[in-house]
Parts: structure tokens; C-alpha cells; sequence
């Protein structure tokens, strides 16, 4: 098992720490780490965004779109010009207009400019979020937009991940800390032997699911967000959705639990062997006050960096999730765009995954500051 | 050789070698008794090659699994002797040619469809056929008569007329049901369709093949377009195999390297890796991979070089990092620096023996991460175009619905084998963690 961390650095050079030791509050001290990470990441954002435009125009397409909707603006403002002027104008010479329109509006963006500068004009619309419109695909709402478009399937895909990782999170850690303190029971073996299982990932358990309870016994749903028609009521509506939850949380749980509660049982297992737990024990202490003040407090950001990973790695396996289950989140649209061919809602949902991920890391960063003492209190923050 | 002991006291390190050892084993079968070149052929040859499959027909071993005992495809031909052709002039420019197909049909359910091939040879006048059916009861059923193409099918199972007189009964069903019984089902027995044919020039001949397409094919079953699952399932492994090891090895040397490098150097070396793992880490990855898919090419070498390339700065660099770290510090190194030996000699010759027992579990527990890759991207339409892969066949299992209309097997048989190769390494990755880190022994 990889026990990768995520660089929790701050980037402050010793003698600033020095400073902040002397004298500064521990929610200073959290704020001022939190608005570095911040910034930090903004800037990741921003590198990452920058190579997926680079990517994605290296074979030109990001200057193709936005030629071709420059010049269906241009085509349809003249076309839509009902003056006088342009009623007398022959076919010939609206074409020799738009043209010039075009050439007029193609150089108002830059796009006569050499590709360096031009990408940096890409990359500030796709950090606003100004995407571009979708070539074949349209919102529910009825935008072309590919902003409207992708924000749109944001929800259910919050909803089905932000439900599995709680599950996976809160049940990972019970069970972890089941099992280091029934270490070498029959459960205990079951779940490390059933640990090498997480090779595979979500999707594919997901696969096994559908069968036996879709195909098979008939009693779940095979995919999609609510029954068809959906309900009409709020309540039956939540409880279709929730029924439509069961098969993908239940697919990422298998994909992941077993590794999950086989690693952190080691690391409590691990740190139940410290001194100053036997010496907590010596003291007589309750065996629920040493788990949760000498075992879970000190794991805690080694546990959450452990989870950072798993959450990340989930995020990226989410396309092919939603797609199994035909779940109407980001993940699918994507899909869908790539039968399509739909280019710039390709590149726009790649932009707001970077996004999402930069979010979840922030968030992560953000809960291990809380947890962590070394940021908390300022000491040696950095990891090596 | 002392580790190899060591791993053979576990029994799943034991069990993963086992598989993977037979996954190797498949692959060098398949790669001797079929080419490249011929697998491709075999799976995107087109009609001609798997016309006389049946449509997404169950594996033999179905029939014992579930007891049932359903048609196989009964393939005749007058031109390798199954059926027999008898030929006699009629008059001078007109020959008739009586063509034979006598057959047993004795299983419980239905054929898939009936299809008889023609080849004729003649210069300028089209040989006429007529076909009737003959049932082990006695009847004898007209189906039906045509002119004929030097190249021609007649779909039996899609003659409309022939349904009618069959009182509305796809043919199929309607030519092999017992009218004796209640509900629908085959009379047993011997059958036989005539094919008789004139022809009206001196070297004219026709040959024909009768197809009865069955419900159960082959070892592993066919796909909707009557393709051999065989053959994406064989040649599946030795590419799924080839994927995972290459990117394995590849990115767990580079890894490697380059923490060795950035330790080593620290400063902004180190800084600027740390940096990009950051970046690599918001970095979307399966979007990355479908935007290069999509606009370049969806050659899997090219695939293969673009998930290397994206999990270079994984997880494993931190790890690595943390390790070279301590050993840059230890007095060897200390030592080696003191008598002046080159960077390069001490992160060659010091750094790196150090890392490798860190490495091998890693590159045995990666390698069913990237198998599984190569099947996302498959599921995900962005499979290699011309390759047969595992991922290939569960996407094409997806997406024609194989697990709503019932060919589970469609699905479960590559998933089963992604599943096997996936647990081998994992197990034998496992077991060599244990093994290298005694820290996690016994726990």
C-alpha cells in the first residue's frame, strides 16, 4: 500500500516561522495557512487548465471552435439585417462583408496573434468559466452554452460522490478501528485478504452489481437518476433518487472499503503500539478514551491524507462510473460529447474537473490544518 | 532467491504467481497461433468472415450448466461432400441439379435462423432454384423458389410468404415445431431440405450451403455481429498484460529517477517536482486521456505513453522522496561523498540499490491499475480501433444492452478475466510488500 501524502509545506521560510511562533493565534495561524494553500492551488489551477488548453489546441481545435462561432455570428447578424441598406445588397457582396466582419472580429480577439498569446486569451475565459457553446449537445434549459450545460449535471454528480465518500469515510474508519481492536479475529483476516480486491476499480464492480441486482433479481434499478416518469411528490422523488444511489455507492464501497480499512487498521495498529498508549493504559484509562485520544487523534492526518488519495483517485475513475450507471452527472455528459464529438464540451469539462479536484485538495488541505498540530500550533510544518 | 522462498510461504503471493504465470502462458498461445495480423482480420474482417456465426449465441457449456439442450449451428455444403448433388439432363441446354441436405435435429430448442448460400456459375441465364422441406413425420413443405445471383443468400427465417403458409409462425420455428404437440416445440428427428435447380447453359453448376445458425457456439459464445468472442478474449490477454507491465515499468523507473533526482539535488529541483506533482494531482487525468482520444489518435501505444507520462508524478514520488531523503543523510553516503565520488556514482550506486525492495511491490501492485485503464478507456469508446481487447467486448456488451436482454456471458466472460488478472497482481503485490516491508509483517 502506497502511503502516499499530499505537500502540506506552507512555503514559509524558517525565520517567517520563527516569527509566527512568537506570538500569533492558532486561528491566525489556520487562516494564514489556509490563504497560501489557497493561492497555491489557484495557481495549480491555472498550470493545469493552461496544459489542458494545450492539449486540446495542439491539434487547433480550440481556435476552430471559436472561428466557426465567430462566423456564424457574423453570418447571422447580417442575414438578420432587415435595413434597407442590406436589402439592396446582392448575395456577393454580404458574403464579401462577412467576410471582412469575420477577419474584423477574428483580429478584436487575437486570433491573428501568434498561439502563445492567443492561449493565454483561452486560458482567461476558460478560468471565468466562459466556455463557448456546445456544437451538437444542448442544456436541459435549452442553452447551447457549454457552461449551462455542464453546470447543470453538476448536482447528481455531487449528490452520488459526496454520498459515497461520506459512506466510505465514516465506515472505512469504524471498521478500521473495529478491526485493530479485534486484530488477528476471523473479520480481521476476511478483510485483509479481501484487500488485494481494490485493484479493480468502481465501475467494474459496478458491472457485477447491475447483473445480480438488476438483471438477475429484478429489485434495482439498472441505472439513471429517478424512476420514468419521475414522481411527482418531493418525498417519493428523494426516495427514487435514493433507490437510484444504491447500486454506484455500493460499487465504489466494494472498489474501495477493504484496502481502505486494511490500510488505516494498519496505522492504528501501528500507533497502538506507541509508549504513550501503554502508558495511557497503565493509567488505567478507558479503552474508548485511549482510541479516540491516543490512537485516532494522532492518526488523524495521516488517515485524511490517506483519503485525500482515495478521493482523488475516485474523482478520476467518475466518467466511467456515471456512464456505467447511466447517472446524468458531469461524468456521462462527457461521454455522451465524446460520441458526439461535441469538442468544446470536451475541453470544458476538462476544465471544470481541474476545478473539482482543486477543490476537493483545497478542502482537504483545509480539514488537515484543523487536525494537524504542526499547523495548528506552528511548529515544523513541513514533511519529509 | 531467498525472497522467491520467502513469497512461496504465502499462500496468496502463491496463488497470484499461479495466475499470473497462466495469463503468460495464454498470452504466448495466443500470440503463436494467431498473428497480429490475423487477429485483426478475424475480428474486423467483416461479414464474410463470421457469416456463418450465430447472433450473440451462449457458449456450448451453457447447455450442461443449465441443463437445457440447445441447437448448435448445423453448417452443410455440396461443394465438401455433406450434402449430396446429383446432376441429370433434362434436354440439351438444361441440366437439373438435385442438391441433398439430410439431418438430424434432436435438440430442445429452436434454431436461430436458417440461411442457404448460393454460388452459381453461368455466362448469361440466371440457374432457377426451388426448395421444399422435409420433417421426420413426412410432411414436405414448399418454401419457396427463385432466379440466383453467380453469389446469393436466401434468408429461409426472413421469407415473409413462407410465414404465412407457416400459419404466421416465424419460419424457424414454423419448419422444425411438432404440429402434434400442444405448446410449441422441435419435432426430433430426421429432416431434409431439397434444393433442386435448373440450369439452362452446358457449363452452368450451382453449390449451395445450408446454415442452420444454433443458440449455443464455440467455447465462449459470439458477439452481435456473429464475431468469435474467442478471439478478443485470447488476443486480450497478452495486450492487457503487454499494457500493464509497460506502464508499470515505465512510470515506477521514472518515479523512480526522478525522486532520486529531485532529493538528491533538493533546492528548486526539488521544489519544481514537488510543484508538478501538485499540478499532476488537479491534473484531470481520464480527461486528459480523452481529449488526446479524441482529437489525435486512439492508437493504444500512444495511450500507453500518455497514462505513463500522467503517472509519473503520482503518489509513488513522495514516498520515494521521503526514503532518498533518509538515505542522502545516512554516513555511507556521508563517506562516499568524503572520498569524492560523483553525484551520478552515489545516486547510481547507493541511492537507488536502496530503493528497489520499495519498488518491486509497487510495480506488481500498479500493474492491474493500469489493465483496468485500458479497459476505461475501452468502456469509454476510446479503445484501440483496430485491436481486440477485453474492455472492447464489455463496451460493445454495454452498449448493445447484453445485460438487459440476458447474454450475461457476454459481459461477465472479459469481465471475469479483467477481474483474475487484476486479483493475480494484487495478490502477488501484496504478498511482496509483506515480504520487503517488515514493518507490515505480521500485521
Amino acid at each position: 500500500m502506497s502511503e502516499a501524502t499530499l505537500t502540506m509545506d506552507m512555503d514559509v521560510t524558517p525565520q517567517e516561522q520563527e516569527k509566527e511562533k512568537a506570538g500569533s493565534s492558532t486561528f491566525s495561524r489556520v487562516a494564514r495557512y489556509t490563504l497560501v494553500r489557497m493561492v497555491l492551488l489557484f495557481l495549480m489551477v491555472i498550470i493545469g487548465v493552461y496544459l489542458t488548453i494545450l492539449i486540446a489546441n495542439m491539434g487547433g481545435y480550440v481556435d476552430e471552435m471559436r472561428r466557426g462561432f465567430i462566423r456564424e455570428e457574423v453570418s447571422v447578424a447580417i442575414f438578420a439585417d432587415e435595413s434597407a441598406e442590406m436589402k439592396r445588397m446582392t448575395s456577393e457582396g454580404k458574403k464579401a462583408l462577412i467576410e471582412e466582419q469575420v477577419a474584423l472580429a477574428e483580429k478584436r480577439l487575437g486570433l491573428d496573434k501568434p498561439f502563445i498569446v492567443r492561449s493565454f486569451a483561452f486560458l482567461k475565459d476558460a478560468m471565468t468559466l466562459n466556455l463557448g457553446r456546445a456544437e451538437i449537445m444542448i442544456s436541459d434549459s435549452g442553452s447551447s452554452q457549454v457552461r449551462l450545460i455542464l453546470l447543470e449535471r453538476l448536482p447528481p454528480t455531487l449528490a452520488l460522490w459526496g454520498a459515497a465518500n461520506f459512506v466510505l469515510f465514516f465506515l472505512g474508519l469504524f471498521l478500521a478501528l473495529y478491526l485493530s481492536r479485534k486484530y488477528g479475529s476471523l473479520l480481521d483476516k476476511l478483510i485483509v485478504g479481501l484487500a488485494p480486491t481494490s485493484a479493480a476499480p468502481a465501475w467494474f464492480y459496478g458491472l457485477f452489481l447491475i447483473l445480480i441486482f438488476a438483471a438477475i433479481l429484478q429489485i434495482l434499478p439498472f441505472g439513471a437518476l429517478v424512476d420514468a416518469p419521475p414522481p411527482e411528490s418531493t418525498v417519493s422523488y428523494t426516495l427514487s433518487v435514493l433507490k437510484h444511489l444504491i447500486l454506484p455507492v455500493s460499487a465504489i464501497l466494494v472498489s474501495s472499503i477493504f484496502a481502505n480499512a486494511y490500510a488505516w487498521r494498519t496505522f492504528f495498529l501501528i500507533y497502538s503500539s506507541e509508549d504513550y498508549v501503554e502508558m495511557a493504559k497503565a493509567k488505567g484509562l478507558s479503552s474508548r478514551e485511549i482510541e479516540r485520544r491516543y490512537i485516532l487523534r494522532p492518526t488523524l492526518p495521516t488517515i485524511i491524507t490517506s483519503f485525500a488519495m482515495i478521493l482523488i483517485a475516485l474523482w478520476q475513475g467518475a466518467i466511467i462510473l456515471e456512464t456505467v450507471f447511466n447517472w446524468p452527472g458531469l461524468g456521462q455528459t462527457l461521454f455522451r460529447a465524446i460520441g458526439l464529438y461535441d469538442t468544446p464540451v470536451i475541453v470544458g469539462s476538462a476544465v471544470i474537473y481541474a476545478y473539482l479536484l482543486a477543490i476537493t485538495v483545497f478542502l482537504l488541505d483545509f480539514i488537515y490544518a484543523l487536525v494537524d498540530p504542526r499547523v495548528r500550533i506552528g511548529g515544523e510544518g513541513r514533511q519529509a | 532467491m531467498k525472497t522467491l522462498k520467502e513469497i512461496t510461504r504465502y499462500p496468496s503471493a502463491v496463488a497470484g504467481l499461479v495466475i499470473i504465470l497462466a495469463l503468460v502462458a495464454v498470452s504466448i498461445y495466443a500470440l503463436i497461433t494467431m498473428p497480429y495480423s490475423e487477429a485483426v482480420r478475424l475480428w474486423r474482417g467483416g461479414a464474410e468472415v463470421w457469416y456463418d456465426h450465430p447472433k450473440t449465441a451462449q457458449p456450448v457449456w451453457m447447455n450442461l450448466l443449465t441443463g437445457d439442450n440447445l441447437p448448435l449451428t448445423i453448417i452443410m455444403s455440396s461443394e465438401d461432400g455433406a450434402a449430396s448433388k446429383s446432376a441429370t439432363a433434362v434436354s440439351e441446354d438444361r441440366t437439373e441439379i438435385m442438391i441433398s441436405f439430410p439431418f438430424d435435429y434432436s435438440y430442445d430448442g429452436f434454431p436461430q435462423e436458417l440461411s442457404v448460400f448460393f454460388t452459381a456459375q453461368y455466362n448469361e441465364k440466371q440457374p432457377f432454384v426451388s426448395l421444399s422441406w422435409l420433417t421426420p413425420d413426412g410432411r414436405e413443405i414448399r418454401i419457396g423458389d427463385s432466379s440466383i445471383h453467380p453469389s446469393d443468400t436466401y434468408r429461409i427465417s426472413q421469407d415473409a410468404k413462407l410465414k404465412r403458409r407457416l400459419n404466421g409462425e416465424l419460419p424457424e420455428r414454423g419448419l422444425f415445431a411438432d404440429p402434434a404437440a400442444e405448446t410449441l416445440v422441435p419435432l426430433k428427428g430426421a429432416y431434409e431440405l431439397r434444393v433442386s435447380g435448373l440450369v439452362f447453359e452446358e457449363d452452368a453448376d450451382i453449390d449451395a450451403k445450408l446454415v442452420i445458425y444454433g443458440q449455443v457456439h464455440g467455447l465462449v459464445g459470439t458477439d452481435h455481429r456473429r464475431r468469435d468472442l474467442r478471439i478478443a478474449l485470447l488476443y486480450g490477454t497478452p495486450i492487457a498484460l503487454a499494457f500493464g507491465l509497460m506502464a508499470a515499468v515505465g512510470t515506477t523507473i521514472t518515479t523512480m529517477a526522478i525522486s532520486g533526482i529531485g532529493a538528491w539535488y533538493g533546492r528548486w529541483v526539488d521544489m519544481l517536482i514537488q510543484r508538478v506533482t501538485e499540478v499532476n494531482l488537479i491534473l484531470p487525468f481520464y480527461s486528459t486521456l480523452i481529449m488526446i482520444g479524441t482529437f489525435y489518435s486512439r492508437s493504444i501505444w500512444l495511450m500507453l505513453g500518455v497514462v505513463i507520462v500522467l503517472n509519473i508524478f503520482g503518489a509513488g514520488i513522495k514516498t520515494y522522496r521521503a526514503v532518498f531523503l533518509q538515505v542522502k543523510e545516512s554516513p555511507y553516503v556521508e563517506a562516499a561523498r568524503a572520498y569524492g565520488a560523483s553525484d551520478r556514482r552515489i545516486i547510481f550506486r547507493y541511492l537507488i540499490p536502496r530503493i528497489v525492495p520499495m519498488l518491486l511491490p509497487q510495480l506488481v501492485t500498479l500493474v492491474p491499475l493500469f489493465v483496468f485503464i485500458e479497459a476505461s478507456l475501452s468502456v469509454l469508446g476510446l479503445g484501440d480501433p483496430v485491436l481486440p481487447t477485453w474492455g472492447k467486448v464489455i463496451s460493445e456488451a454495454r452498449r448493445n444492452g447484453a445485460l438487459y436482454e440476458g447474454h450475461y456471458y457476454w459481459m461477465l466472460e472479459p469481465a471475469v478475466l479483467l477481474g483474475v488478472t487484476g486479483l493475480g497482481f494484487s495478490l502477488l503485490g501484496f504478498a511482496l510488500d509483506r515480504v520487503f516491508n517488515p514493518r507490515l509483517r505480521g500485521l
